[in-house]
């Protein structure tokens, strides 16, 4: 496989062809912000945290998706870099209703995380405060509409790893959600195997099994990290 | 030396962040020492005076007793510290917000679940109307500096005021803000 | 079917021509002003007369001037009656003979008129969109018939490039290399598209064209699927323009019987398809891949590019999507050559650009003008400016993608450069304007809210920033924000134009930017003093020197 040499942040990095920039990243031990991105699964661009700067490209381009290129200087910690990040934090607290202190997710959330890392102390939006149901209706697992921040991580694992393609969004904007089915409860799903993967593939405490009370949540990535190996590297993880 | 003039109010809050606050034990003896604590709700004053130095301010803005006196205090202070995730971020005091208006939450209280003589009180200037929305602090006033938790931990008090005494700056970083 | 039989159906055509015709208009505007009626009224009174020999009523696309219909045009004679109502049909035929009518004249001779330019729309008001055969007579299908039989797939490519044809679906980019790409890619399906979603508030020149010439579109797409190697079209257009549908649906049948769609089209060696998609009305699904993600039945919310279309589109082959415009400007590019085309409008914008002129102006309706042409001769001299004698404050283009010019500026030249400059852009060709009356942070509000209603809500800055954007509009307008607001929304404009996903959130801002840089007075007039002094470094994340000594 041919190789590729770059920098990131003024570091030699080399990469195999057809890697994205967060791979290579990665790969040298570079810390990108995600928070759409799940290994395994097709990414989808969405969250807009991996952006990073190209040197001669005008647009911001987002590493999840970007293919490394030979010469191709990225920046990954700009001023400017580092405000939007912020920003796009503060957006996604704002936007629905997150109460950490009695999150089943306080203290293992990835979003909680992202915003300690980002410096982001407070929000300078408006909250919304919208009106979100929870479904508890699953015998073993609940859906916490306040806390879902949209990644579409649970759709795409739910469809391309589990193969039951229970779970999607409905609505757009603002007023998108995750539904089951065809909108129903997600415990009258005839299609949902209740294989819990949606559940360690969330990164927020939206997605959680029941009968966790606050900082409770624990995820269990290796189930999915195992057959995604499988799958993709025809390797079994001992 | 010249004490700085130190404040700590609560506002719509659980008195959780104050607990946290005398969790700091013996540093509050050294900190007695750096500050003068011109009002608290451990302190025995009726009105905020003027030109505090430092106030932390525990808990949201919920009704229109906080709403008056947390422009009188931004008024009078020079630094303003949003102290907890309620004041910060509205936290569990705003958790009436997604039902839009206070009466759903009076009418729950004091209404639905009450034994005897169920009434919502009502006594302009002893109890003070509830806002419909519950704001964080900043969404009133500007706020200087933060200092989320929930409570925050007594350490992360610490780390903040010393700072600010040794005039280090008044923003904290790292696992100092994170909330919950 | 080939030249020869072109022909003679376009001989056939001239040839039964009645002297006198009396065209009515049957496209959306005036249909929906009882055009409809109108027309069958004249056919009857045209019938009693005993005229039926010598007069045709024939049924038209739009004759630009919408906002007087239901509008009926007499050939020879040339007069334009305006505002026509069904009783009227008598005396207008009793006019053709020499009698009297009190029915309004339209002048055209009005630069409304005069300054017109038709390419897209040289058919549009002239021939009847529901028959084939008016079309061919209007040299239709010739085009098509060059590019096959005298024209290798590159050549018409390289005419193409010439012209300097660009895409007036908004964004500009030049169609010749669009094409290029596409046909250099090595696949055994390729598609072309023609993006029919027209969703820009106000605008409604592709439908224009789809109801008043739809053979026109259908044969630039033909010569484009020839050039790029693609055997299949689709047009995708929103629900909202059922009559467009019906009229290209027609159009298709009729291409279709006459070998001009299908296989073997003019009995070359080549085959292409068209099918209709109706999207539902979302106006993110006029962005390319979400457009595409919509054909193919998905949810129509728009990916990442790269891959682009060219590379990898719908199906996951080589697609091409232009515009309806774009498209519709190729028959005569192919027909009347590139230099010919490439001889109209400025350096860089060539042609013409259609718009529809709307708001708060005299002359509403269609307009086609060379590019180049400034906006103060389209708004003073053709819409004939305000009505009610108020003045002109600002124009804007482009939509919520666009940004608003102020009256200050009105001799910018319309072309794609000019009016980015201006922080506003040519856009699919909506141009409202605006009087003395308008309130600018309104305005930018009223785009906001439509931007945050069409979000698709997958990525944060768009879904989640636009909804803040509007609430710190809002806010500013219930005059409850201080200049700490305005900074915010100052930030968070720039947080969504660099960071959404696609060109809805990329541009949303836009009317905000535009709105501040010409109107931040009408801003600042708004705010309110912040309460208390903040005695720090207020909000920002930065580390401070310490406040409290
Ligand atoms: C939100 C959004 C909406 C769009 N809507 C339309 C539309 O209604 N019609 C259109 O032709 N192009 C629209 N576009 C532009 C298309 O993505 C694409 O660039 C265009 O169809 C290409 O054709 P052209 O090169 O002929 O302009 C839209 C783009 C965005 C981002
Ligand atoms: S999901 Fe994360 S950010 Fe949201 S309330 Fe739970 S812990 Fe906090
Ligand atoms: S438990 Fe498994 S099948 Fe059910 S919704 Fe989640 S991922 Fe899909
Ligand atoms: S439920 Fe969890 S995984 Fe699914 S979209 Fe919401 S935050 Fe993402
Ligand atoms: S910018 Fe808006 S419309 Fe485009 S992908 Fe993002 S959310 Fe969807
Ligand atoms: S991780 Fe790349 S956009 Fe979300
Ligand atoms: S619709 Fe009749 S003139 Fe435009």
């Amino acid at each position: 496989m041919p190789v590729r040499t770059l920098t990131i942040d003024g570091k030699p990095v080399s990469a195999v062809e057809g890697q994205t920039v967060l791979d290579a990243a990665q790969d040298a031990g570079i810390t990108i912000p995600t928070l759409c991105h799940l290994d395994g699964v097709s990414d989808v661009g969405a969250c807009r945290l991996c952006l990073v700067e190209v040197t001669g490209v005008s647009r911001l381009l987002p590493a999840c998706v970007t293919k490394v290129t030979e010469g191709m200087e990225v920046r990954t910690e700009s001023e400017r870099l580092k405000r939007y990040r912020r920003m796009i934090l503060e957006l996604l607290f704002a936007e629905r209703n997150h109460v950490c202190a009695v999150c089943v997710s306080n203290g293992r959330c990835e979003l909680q995380n992202l915003a300690v890392a980002q410096g982001m102390d407070h929000v300078r939006f408006a909250y919304r405060f919208p009106p979100y149901e929870v479904d508890i209706t699953h015998r073993m697992f609940g859906m916490d509409h306040n806390r879902c921040v949209l990644c579409s991580r649970c759709v795409r694992v739910c469809w391309f790893i589990e193969g039951a393609a229970t779970k999607n969004v409905a609505g757009r904007g603002a007023g998108a959600r995750i539904i089951t089915d065809l909108s129903q409860p997600w415990g009258k799903s005839e299609t949902c195997t209740s294989c819990g993967k949606c559940v360690q593939a969330c990164p927020t405490g939206a997605k959680f099994h029941k009968g966790s009370t606050v900082a409770e949540m624990e995820r269990d990535r290796s189930r999915l990290e195992f057959i995604v190996t499988a799958r993709e590297k025809k390797q079994w993880i001992v | 030396m010249d004490r700085l003039t130190f404040a700590t109010v609560w506002l719509g809050g659980c008195s959780g962040c104050h607990m946290s606050f005398l969790d700091l034990d013996e540093w509050l003896v050294d900190l007695a020492d750096m500050v003068e604590v011109v009002y608290s709700p451990i302190v025995d004053r009726k009105e905020y005076p003027e030109n505090v130095a430092v106030c932390l301010i525990e808990g949201a803005v919920a009704n229109e007793d906080n709403l008056e006196q947390v422009k009188l205090i931004r008024a009078r202070t020079r630094l303003l510290v949003s102290f907890g995730d309620c004041a910060v971020t509205g936290n569990v005091t705003a958790m009436r917000n997604p039902l839009r208006t206070a009466e759903p939450v009076l009418q729950r209280a004091y209404l639905d679940t009450a034994n005897l003589r169920p009434r919502i009180p009502q006594a302009r200037g002893i109890v003070p109307p509830l806002l419909d929305q519950v704001l964080p602090v900043h969404e009133v006033v500007p706020v200087d500096s933060f200092l989320p938790g929930c409570p925050p931990p007594a350490d992360r008090i610490r780390t903040l005021l010393q700072d600010v005494i040794a005039g280090k700056g008044s923003l904290l970083s790292g696992e100092n803000i994170r909330f919950g | 079917m080939d030249l020869a039989d072109l022909l003679e159906i376009k001989e056939k055509e001239l040839r039964t021509r009645k002297p006198i015709r009396l065209r009515c208009c049957l496209a959306a505007g005036c249909m929906s002003s009882n055009g409809q009626a109108v027309k069958d009224s004249l056919d009857k009174a045209v019938q009693e007369a005993g005229l039926a020999d010598e007069v045709e009523v024939r049924g038209v696309g739009c004759m630009r001037l919408c906002c007087e219909g239901p509008l009926v045009a007499v050939d020879p004679a040339g007069i334009l009656y305006q505002k026509v109502a069904p009783e009227d049909a008598a005396s207008i035929v009793a006019a053709l003979k020499g009698g009297e009518t009190q029915v309004s004249r339209g002048d055209l001779n009005h630069p409304f008129f005069t300054k017109q330019m038709s390419i897209v729309l040289e058919n549009s008001g002239e021939i009847d969109p529901e028959r084939i055969e008016s079309y061919i007579a209007a040299d239709g299908y010739q085009a098509l018939n060059d590019a096959l039989v005298e024209m290798e797939p590159k050549e018409v490519i390289d005419a193409i490039l010439k012209s300097g044809l660009r895409g007036r679906g908004g964004a500009g980019y030049p169609t010749g290399l669009k094409w290029a790409t596409v046909a250099k890619m090595q696949s055994p399906k390729k598609y072309v598209i023609c993006n029919a979603d027209e969703g820009d508030p106000g605008a409604f020149m592709d439908r224009s064209v789809l109801e008043s010439d739809p053979h026109r579109l259908l044969e630039g797409m033909a010569i484009a699927a020839y050039a790029v190697g693609a055997d299949q079209g689709f047009i995708y257009v929103r629900a909202e323009y059922p009559l467009a549908i019906s009229r290209l649906q027609t159009a298709i049948k009729q291409a279709k019987q006459h070998g001009l769609l299908g296989s073997g089209v003019l009995e070359a060696a080549f085959t292409f398809n068209v099918e209709i998609r109706i999207g539902a009305g979302a106006f993110v699904c006029g962005e390319e891949t979400a457009l595409m993600a919509s054909i193919e039945g998905e949810r129509g919310t728009p990916r990442p590019r790269p891959p682009f279309p060219a590379e990898r589109g719908l199906y996951a082959s080589p697609t091409l999507i232009n515009n309806v415009e774009t498209f519709a400007n190729v028959p005569s590019i192919v027909r009347k050559g590139a230099e010919w085309f490439a001889g109209i409008g400025t350096e860089k914008s060539k042609g013409t650009k259609v718009f529809a002129l709307a708001g708060k102006i005299t002359n509403t309706g269609l307009i086609e003008v060379p590019m180049g042409t400034s906006l103060r001769t389209i708004v003073e001299e053709m819409g004939a400016g305000a009505p009610d004698g108020n003045q002109v404050k600002a124009v804007q283009t482009g939509g919520p993608s666009g940004g608003c010019v102020p009256a200050s500026e009105l001799d910018t030249p319309v072309d794609y450069e000019s009016l980015q400059q201006l922080g506003s852009i040519m856009g699919s060709g909506g141009m409202i304007v605006m009087d003395q009356t308008t309130n600018m942070v309104d305005v930018a509000r009223f785009f906001m809210d439509f931007c945050m209603d069409e979000s698709c809500g997958k990525c944060i800055p768009c879904r989640a920033g636009t909804v803040q954007l509007h609430a710190l509009l809002d806010r500013i307008l219930r005059r409850q924000a201080t200049a700490r607001d305005l900074g915010l929304l100052e930030e968070l404009c720039d947080l969504v134009k660099h960071t959404s996903l696609c060109g809805l959130g990329q541009t949303a801002p836009n009317p905000v930017l535009s709105t501040l840089r010409f109107f931040r007075n009408e801003y600042l007039e708004l705010l309110q003093p912040e309460i208390g002094a903040p005695a720090g470094p207020g909000n920002a994340p930065k580390p401070d020197a310490n406040p409290t000594r």
